[in-house]
């Protein structure tokens, strides 16, 4: 099971001819671990032609060309590290990193989702962070997707989703780490191919912030126990799942103990105060094999490793399951000699195992020996640089889609069975099974309003005691779009995430990819990415918002054919006073409605459309210049204090927003929607249900209205009604649309899904 | 004695994760907090004698194998069983919190601060999940620790295993034993403070008689599932955003209750 191409083959027996010698079953795989797709991202690295059009490499041509260009002082760390890591106060840094865990999560849901949980929290942990908090992104198939339909050896969704999430809070939980953010989406897409994105945000301090290990210095393997569990886990997650996975990859998925992890955590956090170490690095996706060769690549040098000498759940392993096992819980310290005893002693006073397994060696060469035997002898060029680069062709034409033809039904019925879609409904009973609030640092809760039930935009952290300064989490997400556009997919997302993490009151803000994508060998696959990835570009350099890190999983394909092309965008603001933050629950009555942003015919791959039947072909757009001038007149008015809620429009647009807003704060309202600012002419449902991006709901108290007012002068605005009674009443053009009682719309939308 | 004077020990162990915020708690309130793993103690590096109280904060300790709280209880009743009656007869008070509440049950040391007398347990939440939520609680009886809690207060809970369930059969006659005692701290409670009567998700864990929190006789020792380290400050509140005052917290008073307590009794 290498998984490697035939050109990859061949360039490996080129190397060996050249040795005159056969490789060994260690080497192999270490080839095998290192030149994954996983490993080292050949497609987001490679050469793309894509229409005619030469990319040599797509991540530093777009997404890391963003940061390039912008080069905020502020960012830290980018695409270097374990995680991206930004400045936060003093000497204080924020790290953030999204992963995915998805075809683990597919064939043992509960495992899969905790050990990606347990995963992405070393990689905090692998950029000397303290993990504060979680966030974590789930795409599942239907929950009422037919039994009769679903192909043999594949789960329910409704099985995963159970079990993915009970991962997720086990492991959160356990460890002490809350799960402050997130989301979750359902689409036919994801029956085959699940996918489980795993966040965590680490507070890193400059000033110990060590990266300067050199030949001499000791390799130290720290943590639990090496077992057969996660053998071929890269290899695994670069390929297809086929029928049978479960059976060729039952090993693949690793087992994960929270406990362990906190106890290396507090370990770590020992050394890294002392100074003791020279490195660190996580043991992840090919274990020993990655984190050795990579560390000893990073530093330009080589490294001996004795495999007999790791610790091993059970005996009669060979070197090389040993060499590529990714049990769970291990880390890579790398250590100076002279520190090395006091190291143990940390590591020993919190009843971890440690155990210097080998060296660096100034010699360019990654030597492993199991007891007297030199198991492999590479050369470190060979390994980092012999890999021949992909080329892959990349294709991208628009679907044929067109604008469905329909008469508007029942207004109040429809915003009713809108709240009640999944997509859309109250998340309520997954979050309470996160501890959310563990740390005390959570001040914007996931959970917000009068009966602290109503869906927050972004939370938003508190790390330092001594410090008001916050960050707010936030994410955007629009699968659905992709189907019509990827690259306004990515748009959107962008501008999702960015809302999101303004109307709390972030600014500043970093972001973090994360592509879930089919197979890129596939030309019409890899051209929708190419196009999402030219998107990241555009937006994310117009909106000043750098890209820190960022992943893809590729090959996410099922018997159920490819997954529904996913970008995740994560974001990272910073509130400088959390006591500014502001919720999305109306606060009172009698206060002034404001709608921020242009509401335009842009219905393709909404959640109305979607209720209808619908997919469409009107896919909402981004105006970067006129955004960005609401989102600074919107924080502007968030300093001022003249916010009293902000809400952004999302999936169901103004109409689920604003049903929102009222059943959260158990307020009512009365909106006319002549009054919305709109380009052109449009249908009373659309105006109510579009999804256009870039828009805000905000209440405002009515004696600090021409203050706000005069803030937001040179953006689209208006004032568009005001909160009343306990009712949600919409008019159009003085013709009342629907009337609805606030306790049942909160009714309907907490019916949606349930744990 | 001066409050900067009074020394806290936050006892940790392997899976313990609610000990930061719990020691940054008391060191705000001006006493000097410390969090020690149990093992120095057993090691005899370092001894209880050098606290005036302790805290047993929340977490998973050893990853509650077993049941929750068992190992940590069984570690202090067997290994460090005779310093801490010591503490516990001298009256020094201890503060169980979530986690630490299942390990006071679990070591006997609640109800009846008897070292290894197991009367009652934290069995799992009646919904069969972990449970994150605030909740109301109603003051029933006074003790060190709750002297200037208010009626009604607000805390968070997040647990698996918060239901607090008697020995079946002696259900009622523990009931009123711990009743006339006073012993019975906490219940929760609706919004308004009528008693939650098992309502969920007002009694989110299906406690027996509401039961949210209990103390020893003499009430030196209080185990409770909600955590007043995160409702120390009015901004830990899910719904702060709704009021303009952000001042403390209902969970300062508990650890007031304890600093005041210490500073009396130690002159």
């Amino acid at each position: 099971m290498l998984a490697l191409s035939l050109e990859e083959m061949r360039a490996i027996q080129r190397y060996y001819r050249s040795l005159n010698r056969e490789p060994t079953d260690v080497e192999l795989e270490t080839f095998a671990q290192t030149w994954s797709e996983h490993c080292v991202h050949k497609t987001f690295k490679g050469i793309i032609i894509y229409d005619g059009e030469e990319i040599d490499g797509l991540l530093k041509s777009t997404i890391a060309r963003v940061t390039r260009e912008l080069s905020p002082e502020w960012c830290f760390s980018v695409f270097e590290d374990n995680a991206g890591i930004v400045d936060f106060e003093g000497d204080y840094a924020i790290a953030f990193k999204v992963e995915t865990h998805n075809h683990p999560s597919a064939i043992e849901p509960f495992g899969g989702a905790a050990t990606g949980v347990g995963g992405v929290i070393r990689d905090i942990l692998g950029v000397w962070g303290e993990p504060i908090a979680n966030t974590d992104v789930l795409c599942f198939g239907e929950l009422d997707y037919p039994y009769e339909k679903l192909p043999r050896d594949m789960k329910h969704p409704r099985f995963i989703f159970t079990y993915v999430v009970a991962g997720i809070g086990s492991y959160g939980n356990n460890m002490g780490i809350p799960t402050v953010n997130g989301a979750i989406f359902f689409d036919e897409g994801y029956v085959g191919n699940p996918l489980v994105y795993c966040g965590t945000v680490g507070i890193v301090k400059k000033s110990r912030y060590r990266r300067e290990a050199k030949p001499g210095d000791v390799l130290l393997l720290v943590g639990g126990r090496t077992g057969r569990d996660g053998i071929h886990g890269v290899t695994f997650a670069s390929a297809e799942l086929e029928e049978g996975a479960e059976e060729t990859f039952g090993t693949a998925v690793q087992i994960g103990d929270p406990i362990e992890e906190e106890k290396i955590k507090r370990a770590i956090l020992k050394v890294r105060e002392a100074e003791l170490g020279s490195a660190i690095t996580d043991l992840g996706g090919g274990g020993l094999s990655s984190a050795v060769g990579e560390q000893a690549h990073r530093f330009g040098c080589g490294a001996r490793v004795h495999l007999e000498r790791v610790p091993l759940k059970y005996a009669g392993m060979k070197p090389w399951e040993i060499w590529i096992s990714e049990s769970q819980e291990r880390m890579l310290l790398i250590v100076p000699p002279s520190k090395l005893e006091r190291v143990l002693e940390i590591f020993e006073e919190e009843e971890v195992e440690a155990t210097a397994i080998g060296e660096l060696i100034p010699e360019r060469r990654l030597e492993v020996y199991y007891g007297d035997e030199r198991v492999a002898d590479l050369s470190m060029e060979f390994l980092f640089h012999g890999l021949p680069r992909v080329r892959r062709a990349a294709s991208w034409s628009p679907p044929e889609l067109s604008e469905p033809h329909f008469e508007a039904g029942n207004l109040g019925e429809d915003l009713h069975r809108l709240l009640a879609m999944p997509n859309i409904a109250s998340k309520e009973s997954v979050i309470r099974t996160y501890d959310h609030e563990v740390k005390a640092m959570t001040v914007l809760k996931p959970l917000q309003g009068e009966a602290c039930d109503g869906p927050g935009d972004a939370a938003v952290l508190k790390p330092l005691r001594e410090s008001w300064r916050g960050i707010a989490i936030s994410n955007g997400l629009n699968p659905l779009y992709g189907k019509i556009d990827p690259y306004w997919m990515a748009a959107s997302a962008i501008d999702e995430a960015v809302r999101n993490n303004l109307a709390v009151g972030g600014r500043r803000i970093a972001l973090l990819d994360n592509f879930c994508w089919g197979n890129p060998e596939k030309p019409e696959n890899l051209g929708g990415l190419v196009r999402a990835a030219k998107a990241c570009y555009d937006i994310a350099l117009a909106y000043e918002t750098p890209f820190i890190s960022g992943k893809d999983s590729l090959y996410n394909e099922s018997p159920l054919g490819a997954v529904t092309p996913t970008l995740l965008i994560s974001a990272l603001g910073i509130v400088p006073d959390v006591r500014r933050a502001v919720s999305m629950d109306f606060k009172r009555r009698g206060s002034c409605i404001y709608i921020l942003g242009e509401t335009r015919p842009e219905l393709g791959g909404s959640h109305y459309y979607k209720l209808k039947g619908y997919l469409g072909r009107s896919v909402p757009k981004v105006e970067p210049s006129r955004a960005k001038r609401t989102f600074a007149a919107l924080t502007r008015a968030i300093d001022s204090g003249l916010v009293l809620a902000c809400h952004d429009l999302s999936e169901g647009g103004l109409g689920v927003a604003l049903a929102e807003m009222c059943f959260s704060g158990n307020v009512g309202a009365r909106v006319e929607l002549s009054l919305v600012p709109a380009p052109q002419e449009m249908r009373a449902d659309f105006i109510l249900f579009s999804e256009s991006n870039s828009r805000f709901l905000v209440e405002v108290h009515p004696e600090k209205a021409q203050e706000f007012e005069a803030l937001m002068q040179g953006t689209s605005f208006a004032r568009i009604g005001e909160t009343l009674g306990r009712e949600l009443v919409v008019t159009h053009n003085g013709r009342e649309l629907l009337r609805e009682h606030i306790a049942e719309l909160k009714r309907s939308w907490q019916s949606g899904v349930v744990l | 004695m001066k409050p900067g004077e009074v020394r806290i020990l936050v006892l940790r162990s392997a899976g313990t994760n609610c000990d930061a915020e719990t020691a940054s708690a008391i060191a705000e309130l001006g006493a000097r907090a410390e969090v020690v793993h149990v093992n120095r103690f057993i090691r005899g590096r370092r001894s209880l004698e050098e606290f005036h109280g302790m805290v047993l904060p929340g977490g998973f300790s050893y990853g509650d194998r077993i049941r929750s709280g068992a190992v940590l209880a069984k570690l202090l009743s067997h290994r460090l069983r005779r310093e801490l009656q010591r503490f516990v007869d001298e009256g020094r008070p201890i503060l169980g919190i979530c986690n630490g509440f299942q390990v006071l049950v679990e070591s006997g040391l609640l109800p009846f601060g008897e070292v290894g007398q197991v009367k009652l347990a934290l069995a799992k939440n009646a919904s069969a999940r972990f449970e994150a939520r605030w909740v109301y609680l109603l003051k029933c009886s006074a003790t060190p620790f709750t002297g200037k809690l208010p009626r009604v207060s607000r805390m968070p809970v997040a647990n698996a295993e918060g239901r607090v369930v008697f020995p079946p059969g002696e259900e009622q006659s523990l009931l009123e034993e711990l009743e006339e005692s006073s012993q019975i701290v906490l219940r929760y409670c609706t919004r308004e403070g009528e008693p939650a009567r098992g309502d969920y998700p007002a009694n989110p864990c299906g406690s027996f008689a509401d039961i949210a929190g209990l103390a020893s006789p003499e009430g030196t020792i209080l185990g409770m599932m909600p955590h007043p380290e995160r409702a120390f400050y009015r901004y830990m509140y899910p719904d702060w955003t709704r009021d303009s005052a952000l001042g403390m917290g209902d969970g300062c008073a508990i650890f007031e209750g304890m600093l005041e307590h210490i500073l009396k009794s130690q002159g």
